[in-house]
């Protein structure tokens, strides 16, 4: 990769966490915390909403973000044409 | 000797012969197997391995039971968050670029990016974090072995020792990793089977998820009869305050936690370690998705069962649990019948131990004998998983980071390997006997120990990677600034030592957060004053970030690289010890 190719890269990158961390932040200390008690009025599968969210939908969500965090990655290399995983060192 | 005895007896023996089977199996010859198994771990394995490791004792036996009862409920939430929202900055922030880094160590990445001062408090920091937390891990190997066989605890504890001894003395992070997958599999077989059992039972759907959906209305009423808050109010244990810094302190601290941060050096390339944090987190949610059904269950089940039988009249598991002081039953107005007004716990006529809740659940549901020796094994693989990972890093720090890196540079491959066992061994010790002789505040100080590695480890290691302008002396002074502050606030608030209010009612264990910002603050403001890093360094922290090969940081990576052109002229570091 070149310079440009780089930044670009890198920019694409970034602009990918920002939003998944966008993300991470409202399900949990927003859905799960600081809205709660409006979210909870709502009655989801038996339970409160906010409260399903503090104890099912966060993590569910959480896990959904890294997934695609995983794979927008994966595309994004294979955008550049990065193919050499295998060779990172150790030591 | 009881059928539960006997089938526990079954299981621990089977379990623990696999567990040395696999430690002969993988024996390791260099370094780089003890201490990061080579690098060469399949992502699903080294997913499972991080959640074993990652899975402690408390997260099996006690984290249920603190939802439940200690919690009532809704607080608890702090927990399933705050231990699974750390994988999402783990992932996204730190594992892929640590692992292109290319270390042994967490104290290893801060010594090579900032200077020997910031390895010195990194080392401090890995070390006590790593003992305060075993230390509650083989406490929780002597309570199964106590409870399910009959065995006295220090027996259990030491039982638990020379079965760690085997495979992590002599198959270092390889044999720790083999086994913790294992670990990991009859842990949450363990888990699931009786919370299927007990939804099936209780709601006629066998999925917990969903099943703890059908009791939740009932469970709420059986609360108010009781005098209990709902189980699903907000804010009624813990104010909105402290649940959003409680969270966060957790979150932030499980992404600075040494022993988790080290299994990403472990996984074979960048991708690889990308992929190894989804498997983690995917792994670790089958279990933490599953722990507030279980506690829901379990309360469901004792509201219904306890309140109103006779003292004398109470069911089998509810006596075995007594015997050993986990439930205790103190009959206040003598009519002969638990009364349950006004809540549970102490000064109330029955208190029910956090860490009985999973392990009982089975027995409270009436479940067969073999269901609920398994759920003992599981137990003892949780703590024993974590407990190993815990030792390597002790081990990793004595041996890597200060005998290697300090004391004798020039030692061989061989010789650093002997250390680094004997360093494992010394740790087996130690941390057998904080097990059998517990320091009275352990629980305690494990929930603080998430908020010394949020205000230590996190700002350094991310603005490490992001920043390539984060000087030295930066770092050092952030993390300094970050721990004492943190540990200071600590001291000064909880209950056993300074007891304050603190400020703005914000917990010890809340306070993590703050501290972190604090590191942030420090950090940033002296980079500002302090020599920049070097041009080398600068491009160094550059090229992690870009997936694929580079000459520069496999350069590093091997040692090749020159120290005086990596931390300039200045360095503390002498520059002919370092290549052997």
């Amino acid at each position: 990769m070149d310079m440009q190719q780089r930044q670009a890269y890198w920019r694409r990158n970034l602009r990918l966490m920002a939003v998944l961390l966008t993300i991470w932040a409202l399900v949990s200390f927003g859905a799960g915390i600081l809205f709660v008690e409006p979210l909870n009025n709502v009655d989801f599968m038996g339970v409160p909403l906010g409260f399903w969210f503090a104890q099912q939908g966060s993590i569910l969500t959480f896990l959904i973000l890294i997934a695609v965090y995983v794979w927008r990655m994966d595309k994004l290399d294979a955008e550049f044409g990065i193919t050499e995983y295998e060779e990172e060192v150790h030591h | 000797m009881g059928a539960v005895q006997a089938w526990t007896l079954v299981f621990v023996v089977i379990t623990f012969s696999l567990y040395i089977y696999i430690a002969y199996a993988s024996k390791v010859k260099d370094t780089a197997g003890f201490y990061v198994a080579g690098g060469g771990i399949p992502a699903p394995a080294n997913g499972a391995a991080i959640a074993a490791d990652w899975m402690s004792a408390a997260s099996f036996i006690s984290m249920a039971g603190i939802i439940a009862f200690s919690s009532n409920g809704y607080a608890g939430s702090v927990y399933l968050m705050g231990w699974t929202g750390g994988y999402v900055l783990l992932a996204l922030l730190l594992a892929p670029y640590l692992r292109k880094f290319g270390k042994f160590t967490v104290p290893e990445f801060v010594g090579d990016r900032f200077s020997e001062t910031a390895r010195i408090i990194a080392v401090i920091s890995a070390i006590v974090v790593s003992f305060v937390y075993v230390a509650g891990q083989m406490a929780g190997v002597g309570l199964v072995f106590q409870r399910f066989l009959g065995v006295n605890q220090t027996l259990g504890v030491v039982i638990g020792m020379a079965i760690v001894f085997a495979y992590a003395v002599f198959g270092g992070m390889k044999g720790i990793t083999w086994t913790q997958v294992t670990q990991y599999s009859v842990l949450i077989v363990a888990y699931l089977i009786p919370a299927v059992a007990i939804s099936q039972k209780l709601t006629g759907i066998p999925i917990p998820q969903i099943g703890f959906g059908q009791i939740m209305g009932e469970l709420n009423a059986l609360q108010t009869e009781f005098g209990l808050d709902a189980y699903t109010g907000a804010f009624t244990q813990m104010n909105m305050l402290n649940m959003f810094l409680m969270t966060a302190t957790l979150m932030f601290g499980t992404a600075g936690l040494p022993h988790v941060i080290v299994r990403f050096y472990t996984a074979r390339s960048v991708r690889a370690a990308r992929f190894s944090a989804l498997w983690a987190l995917f792994f670790i949610s089958l279990l933490y998705l599953t722990a507030p059904a279980i506690g829901a269950f379990s309360k469901f089940n004792v509201l219904n069962q306890i309140p109103g039988t006779g003292v004398d009249d109470v069911p089998d598991w509810f006596a075995s649990w007594r015997d050993v002081g986990l439930i205790t039953v103190d009959d206040l107005n003598g009519n002969g019948i638990i009364d349950v007004v006004g809540g549970l716990g102490e000064g109330t006529e029955l208190a029910i131990n956090n860490d009985i809740v999973v392990l009982a659940a089975p027995e409270i549901a009436a479940l067969p004998a073999p269901i609920i020796g398994l759920v003992a094994a599981g137990g003892l693989a949780a703590a024993l998983s974590t407990a190993s990972g815990l030792l390597l890093v002790i081990s990793s720090a004595v041996a890597n980071d200060v005998y290697y890196k300090r004391i004798n540079p020039q030692a061989t491959e061989a010789r650093q390997l002997m250390v680094g066992r004997f360093a494992m061994g010394g740790a087996i010790l130690v941390a057998g006997y904080l097990g059998i002789n517990p320091p009275g505040f352990v629980a305690q100080v494990v929930a603080l120990a998430f908020g010394l590695g949020a205000a230590s480890f996190f700002p350094t290691l991310f603005l490490g990677i992001f920043w390539k302008k984060c000087t030295a002396k930066g770092a050092a002074a952030g993390m300094a600034a970050g721990l004492l502050i943190t540990f200071a606030y600590m001291i000064w608030t909880i209950p056993i030592y300074g007891g304050s209010e603190g400020i703005f009612g914000i917990a010890a264990t809340s306070f993590g957060f703050v501290g972190m910002l604090i590191n942030f603050a420090v950090t940033i403001v002296v980079s500002q004053f302090t020599e920049k890093p070097t041009e080398v360094m600068q491009q160094l922290v550059e090229e992690v970030r870009y997936p694929g090969r580079s000459e520069l940081v496999a350069a590093h990576a091997t040692g090749a690289l020159d120290e005086e052109l990596l931390h300039g002229e200045h360095h503390d570091h002498d520059p002919d010890a370092r290549h052997p």
